[in-house]
């Protein structure tokens, strides 16, 4: 695979497009999903009945969040689960480390988890000598190649079967190159049987909180997500405060809506429901679990009415599967932890838009992500706010760094076209130029490169608009 | 920086933003089977790699010993004091393996020894082929993890259209258990290449004994 080049979007999309075997690996995985995501909502009103559901189990969730989180955690209280609160990714780290260093933790055993990724807390618990083991497979491929997830579902869709067999060939002791993938899974599960074995504690993320009864919800298929929460003694499941459900009821349409728009399942082999630690006279489950809250910039994207719908996003990437340009560039190509279009709008709100500024453009607006979100996320309008927040910022606090790419030539260059537009002598005088000199401008000049490199040059018209029109014997007053 | 002051913190900034009203939740209704539900849990479970066997009260447990020998399991974990045990141990006898202590104790030969792992079911869900497992201290949650095979046995009247009628009619609202599950089929991954690979992490397979008689 092509390393791809440091900086912005426009720097490391080529690299991923002149990627032959990345575009072939991404083409077929996100042909496969929308194929089984389209099979599963046929039926038009069916799906417009549910999707409103979901959409405002989740608004609820949104509109009400302060009250719900502290419902949340009283609930878990009583329950016997911890609740910890983190502003920070770094505080979050430190919650973990403190709590696993109290117990004398030497290995955690890690369900998949974007928040984790989020904190990089396997970086940080490796620093401080606690090895954090992934155990959903594709987790499992990547953190054996050292790289990052390129999906929030499916995080090893970058790699092929080949690159998979060489790399479980060289990091798994007796066994040689193949590419059966039963004998690839069953090679996985010998060790990571030996990983849990030996775990002290689990992590993992959580897919909906209820407020409603203190439980927290797990969703999916390989069933390591329920070892990492009943196998070791200590539990933590990480969330950012966004991810709740109000009362048990929004349950079923929300757990209809996600495998269904994910992957095209019917349903997740397996729906993890967690409402206590062990309890007297249990015989396993964990003796201790935490549930650690992490904002990290969504309080921030919560001050804004029309900012905080990125909020209601329930993770199941059918945006991603559905993109015309994640699904040629692939998800390493975004540089952040959420890539496609639900990272072009979180990361810039998340991270800033001074970092993460390049995300919003990295979009031709074209709108399926809308159409197939669960949850109904106004995708394309936030893509567009933020766009205009970069250079034009609001007085709304909700957006960091906004207005970081305001620049002098795109400011002078509008103040230009504003002033010419006004002042109808100067118009006529610069369409006679554009229409006399402006194909002796070189293709190669400032700001036409940006355009022109990947476009032919347009070619201007002998006359104005105004001046056919005159010849015509149109009155132009 | 303390968890209290972390938690009033980004309530305290939650609260400054702007409110908007929470909107009713719209009207949806889960698909319902009626006559054909048994069919609709059975297709379903099926299209996910899971097997299910009719049988009757009076029969499931010699049932069950049977297709445990054709399968060639030796060991059938178990918990003595769930409401299946004796009839385990009258067919089953020879190839019980009980789960009476904790995980500590018996880790070792819950992860490398147990071949299949029998539990009862609290219901199924029909729309989604779905078995719903509320674990205890008789029935154990690793029971239904671990063993490459997972038996479950469902006795027909337990069958819910979908998971709201469900959780409606049983009051789920009122109190949670420790753990409740849905599961629908065996543990699977498409991971690598989108090409499903069952037993990835929990069992290969999944035997749903369908009592028709109760």
């Amino acid at each position: 695979m092509t390393e791809l080049p440091k900086g912005d979007f426009t720097l490391r999309a080529p690299a991923a497009l002149n990627d032959p075997t990345l575009r072939a690996n991404f083409r077929r995985a996100m042909d496969g999903l929308m194929t089984k995501r389209a099979a599963q909502f046929t039926d038009k009103e069916a799906w417009t009945a549910l999707r409103e559901r979901g959409a405002a189990a989740k608004a609820r969730v949104v509109a009400r969040l302060p009250e719900l989180l502290e419902q949340l955690e009283a609930n878990c209280t009583a329950n016997g689960i911890q609740v910890h609160w983190a502003e920070t990714t770094a505080q979050a780290n430190d919650i973990v480390l403190t709590i696993l260093q109290r117990h004398n933790v030497r290995t955690v055993i890690k369900g998949k988890s974007m928040v984790s990724e989020e904190m990089e807390l396997n970086h940080h618990l490796q620093a401080h000598g606690i090895q954090a083991v992934e155990s959903d497979l594709g987790e499992y491929i990547i953190q054996l190649a050292g790289e990052a997830p390129s999906h929030i579902v499916m995080p090893c869709i970058h790699k092929n079967k080949a690159e998979i067999a060489a790399l479980f060939e060289e990091n798994i002791e007796g066994l040689g190159y193949t590419e059966d993938v039963d004998a690839l899974t069953a090679a996985a599960r010998a060790e990571m049987r030996k990983a849990f074995a030996a775990a002290d504690a689990g992590i993992s993320g959580v897919n909906f909180a209820v407020a409603e009864t203190g439980t927290l919800v797990l969703v999916e298929n390989e069933g390591n997500g329920r070892l990492s929460t009943t196998l070791p003694p200590v539990h933590i499941a990480v969330m950012g405060i966004e991810k709740l459900a109000e009362k048990l009821k929004d349950l079923p349409s929300l757990l209809s809506l996600l495998p269904r728009s994910a992957t095209g399942q019917h349903i997740t082999t397996y729906v993890n429901m967690i409402t206590h630690p062990r309890r007297d006279g249990e015989l396993d489950g964990p003796h201790e679990v935490h549930l650690l809250l992490l904002d990290s910039g969504r309080s921030r994207v919560h001050a804004d009415p029309e900012l905080r719908d990125t909020l209601r996003c329930i993770r199941c990437g059918a945006c991603m599967n559905h993109c015309p340009v994640y699904s040629r560039v692939g998800g390493h190509t975004y540089k952040f932890v959420y890539p496609g279009p639900i990272g072009k709008i979180l990361s810039p709100q998340l991270e800033g838009l001074d970092c993460a500024g390049d995300q919003p453009h990295a979009s031709t607006l074209c709108n399926a992500c809308v159409e197939v979100c669960p949850v109904k996320i106004p995708i394309a309008d936030i893509l567009v706010r933020l766009r205009s927040e970069a250079s034009h910022p609001s007085d709304s606090p909700a957006v960091k760094g906004a207005g970081s790419r305001a620049n002098w030539r795109e400011s002078w260059g509008w103040k230009g076209w504003a002033t010419v537009y006004s002042i109808p002598w100067l118009y006529a005088l610069a369409g006679f130029m554009a229409t006399r000199f402006g194909n002796l401008m070189p293709a190669s000049l400032g700001p036409l490169k940006a355009w022109t490199s990947v476009r032919a040059k347009p070619r201007f018209a002998a006359k104005t608009l105004h001046e056919l029109a005159k010849e015509k014997g149109y009155c132009d007053e | 920086m303390s968890n209290a002051t972390a938690k009033a913190n980004i309530l305290g900034r939650l609260r400054a933003a702007p409110r908007t009203q929470p909107p009713p939740r719209p009207d949806w209704t889960p698909p319902v089977f009626g006559e054909q539900k048994i069919a609709r849990f059975r297709t379903m479970l099926e299209s996910v790699h899971g097997e299910v066997v009719e049988t009757t009260q009076g029969a499931w447990s010699a049932d069950l010993r049977r297709l445990l020998d054709e399968r060639g399991v030796g060991k059938l974990l178990y918990g003595p004091a769930s409401g299946l045990s004796d009839r385990l141990r009258q067919d089953c006898g020879p190839l019980l393996m009980a789960y009476d202590r904790p995980v500590e104790v018996l880790k070792d030969s819950l992860v490398h020894q147990a071949e299949a792992g029998v539990t009862s079911c609290r219901a199924a869900v029909a729309e989604t082929g779905s078995l719903v497992l509320w674990p205890t201290a008789a029935e154990p949650r690793l029971m239904s993890l671990l063993p490459p095979l997972h038996v479950a046995v469902l006795p027909a009247s337990r069958l819910f259209d979908n998971l709201a009628a469900l959780m409606e009619a049983e009051n789920w609202a009122a109190e949670m258990p420790t753990n409740a599950l849905l599961i629908s089929g065996p543990s699977k991954t498409a991971d690598i290449e989108q090409t499903l690979a069952y037993g990835v992490h929990g069992p290969k397979a999944l035997l749903v004994l369908l009592l028709t008689d109760a």
